[in-house]
């Protein structure tokens, strides 16, 4: 297959109609007392989807994960999993096993006792058994493990021996609750990157919660960002990023800008926007903006020049000072201070060695970005 | 803080109190090995009394007694309190938790012979005859409350996701308590049972208040023995008693220890 990625298809499921969603949420609500945790939720997950619930603590994410796993039952609406509605189905009885975020490991048990717990309630054969575990250890590289217990692990052996157990029942739909929060940084770049490749091994749908919007953007096919019970948006990660639907979404994924703008005039998709201090910016959008309204624009700070000369050409362009810079390595972050006192920030990848670079503290600089740069924003 | 481990003040202060604590246990120990009748006067290293006292029938029947009250009772105790424990921390709140909780620790502050007369009366109002069934009832109301405070302690720092894993994985309810939670708890258990069953074994007020004819325990003995005159007999029985004591407590704390290690 030497033409392999010109064959490999989009997976996209949620944009063919054809397709039957694996889980269906449909109008669930769940109250705890006076406290809405979810609000109304009519959501489809398909079938080798990689799903994420992203958002802060206390939006619902591990709610739904609850919901799903059968830990908790819903106010009102359905579940359905596979056109079956399991709102009341006993967890025991779900086709779905779920990774704890503390990983939940019997600390009585050895690393294959922990792995076949689920096999052995299933009342499998002792050889039936052992040879899914093996399988299992193979899977997750922890085979000279098998008789140690779980105190006996590092964290990120324990994160392994959890994964494979919750694998073992081979279940329609795992569930991960922040899986990967108890490891550190590099540790836990490369498990995204293990998880996404098992994940694509086994053909199966995953749905991980996490607080953590690059662990989401990584290995998500499809992120759903929540606040309060309710999804903000639900797209792809890129999507999401590139074409946030509100102030919070985008302030939520990455860094932003924010520019609050009164539509002066447009003609066709290029629209003149003023902001309170009069100064014009141009916008070329697909979105329809009624003129004298107001919006917010959003630009990343990576899509922001910060450079000393006045830009040319067809950008928009503001002068401020230096007010400090972000160094993290690969990039600098400039936060400039413009005349009316807000601040913009531009993200550099930092081509040239720091001592080289011209630009620092009190300079007066120019802020400059593209036309299709900049998203407008309603809410 | 290394530095002052050794210092004169801290040096002396733990003298003080170990001696405060321990230097009447070890008279009564060295004494128990004198060869002399007379209890404060020293005559020489002997056994004898080790060797008079095995053969004394009085006391080995109270000994008998005192044993099959404390195992018995601190099992009862063990099995109820350890579910008032799970009570306690696993049902939520519930309509009086708090009175309840209240009412399952009142015991530990309780005067222990207001406990033995409310016992004695309602043992009497009932028709109950005093006698071995009568301590072992009583043992089990006054230890009860201490296996559920430790135990609680346990339940309460036992991460909760444990037992959803096992229902997650396919274990019903009570397959999930049997295979994850008991055997995670049972050090805690243990360590509830041995606190009972010496605390049976030491106590003298209730035992008063609740016996009969015929089962005298071991401490009451030693009481009724002493108000009679000092015997080395009793310095013998009493020493034996204290390493059975503290052979429990060592255990207790050796298991739970154990347990912590391996807690993750």
């Amino acid at each position: 297959m030497a033409d392999a990625p010109e064959q490999r298809k989009v997976f996209a499921p949620w944009l063919d109609t054809t397709q039957k969603p694996l889980i269906r949420f449909e109008n669930v609500t769940k109250r705890f007392g006076d406290y809405t945790a979810l609000d109304n939720l009519t959501l489809d997950i398909y079938e080798r989807e990689f799903f994420a619930l992203l958002g802060p603590s206390g939006c619902g994410k591990t709610t739904m994960l609850r919901l799903l796993a059968g830990f908790e039952t819903p106010t009102s609406g359905r579940i359905l999993i596979g056109g079956e509605d399991i709102s009341h189905v006993p967890p025991n009885k779900r086709p779905v096993n779920m990774m704890f975020q503390s990983y939940a490991l019997f600390p009585h048990m050895t690393v294959e006792k922990n792995i076949g717990f689920g096999l052995k309630q299933e009342g499998q054969s002792a050889e039936a058994i052992n040879e899914r575990v093996k399988e299992m250890l193979a899977l997750v590289q922890l085979e000279p493990f098998a008789q140690r217990k779980p105190h006996q692990l590092s964290g990120g052996q324990r994160q392994r021996v959890a994964l494979a157990r919750s694998l073992a029942k081979r279940p329609t739909l795992l569930l991960l609750d922040e899986p990967l929060g108890a490891l550190d940084k590099k540790l836990r770049e490369k498990t995204q990157f293990e998880l996404m490749t098992l994940q694509e091994k086994l053909g199966m749908t995953f749905m991980i919660v996490t607080h953590d919007q690059e662990e989401a953007m990584t290995m998500a096919s499809r992120i759903a960002v929540m606040d309060k019970g309710v999804v903000m948006q639900l797209d792809t990660p890129s999507d999401i990023y590139e074409a946030p639907n509100s102030r919070y979404v985008a302030d939520f994924i990455g860094n932003v800008n924010f520019i609050e703008c009164t539509v002066i005039s447009h003609n066709g998709q290029e629209y003149q926007l003023k902001d309170k201090q009069g100064n014009q910016f141009r916008l070329i959008s697909e979105v329809q903006l009624e003129t004298g309204s107001t919006i917010w624009l959003a630009v990343r700070p990576e899509k922001v020049i910060v450079s000393k000369e006045q830009p040319q050409g067809d950008v928009n362009a503001v002068q401020g000072i230096v007010w400090d810079i972000a160094y993290s390595g690969d990039t600098s972050t400039y936060h400039v201070r413009l005349p009316d006192g807000t601040t913009l920030k531009s993200e550099m990848a930092n081509l040239r060695r720091v001592r080289n670079r011209p630009i620092t503290w009190e300079d007066t600089v120019w802020l400059s970005w593209s036309l299709t740069a900049a998203v407008p924003l309603k809410r | 803080m290394n530095v002052s481990r050794f210092s004169w003040f801290n040096l002396t202060s733990l003298i003080i109190a170990f001696s405060f604590l321990y230097l009447p246990i070890l008279l009564l120990i060295l004494f128990s090995f004198n060869a002399s009748k007379l209890v404060t006067v020293w005559g020489g290293f002997s056994t004898k009394w080790y060797v008079s006292l095995f053969q004394n029938e009085m006391f080995m029947t109270a000994a008998w007694v005192t044993l099959k009250v404390a195992v018995v009772s601190a099992t009862l105790a063990t099995i109820l309190g350890t579910m008032a424990a799970i009570v306690l921390t696993r049902v939520g709140r519930f309509r009086g938790r708090l009175l309840f909780s209240g009412m399952v620790y009142s015991p530990l502050v309780m005067p222990e012979v207001i406990t033995g007369l409310a016992l004695l009366l309602l043992f009497v109002a009932i028709g109950l005859d005093r006698g071995y069934w009568t301590i072992t009832l009583a043992h089990t109301t006054l230890t009860m409350c201490f296996v559920t405070v430790v135990v609680s302690s346990r339940l309460v720092s036992f991460d909760k996701s444990l037992e959803e894993a096992a229902l997650d994985l396919g274990c019903t309810k009570l397959s999930a308590f049997f295979q994850v939670t008991f055997p995670i708890i049972l050090p805690a258990i243990i360590a509830g049972w041995l606190l009972a069953f010496t605390l049976s074994l030491d106590d003298l007020v209730i035992a008063s208040f609740t016996s009969g004819p015929g089962s005298t325990t071991l401490p009451m003995k030693i009481y009724s023995q002493v108000r009679l005159g000092l015997n080395p007999e009793i310095n013998a029985l009493s020493t034996l008693l204290i390493l059975l004591v503290s052979v429990g407590v060592i255990i207790a704390s050796l298991v739970s220890k154990r347990a912590e290690e391996q807690n993750v």
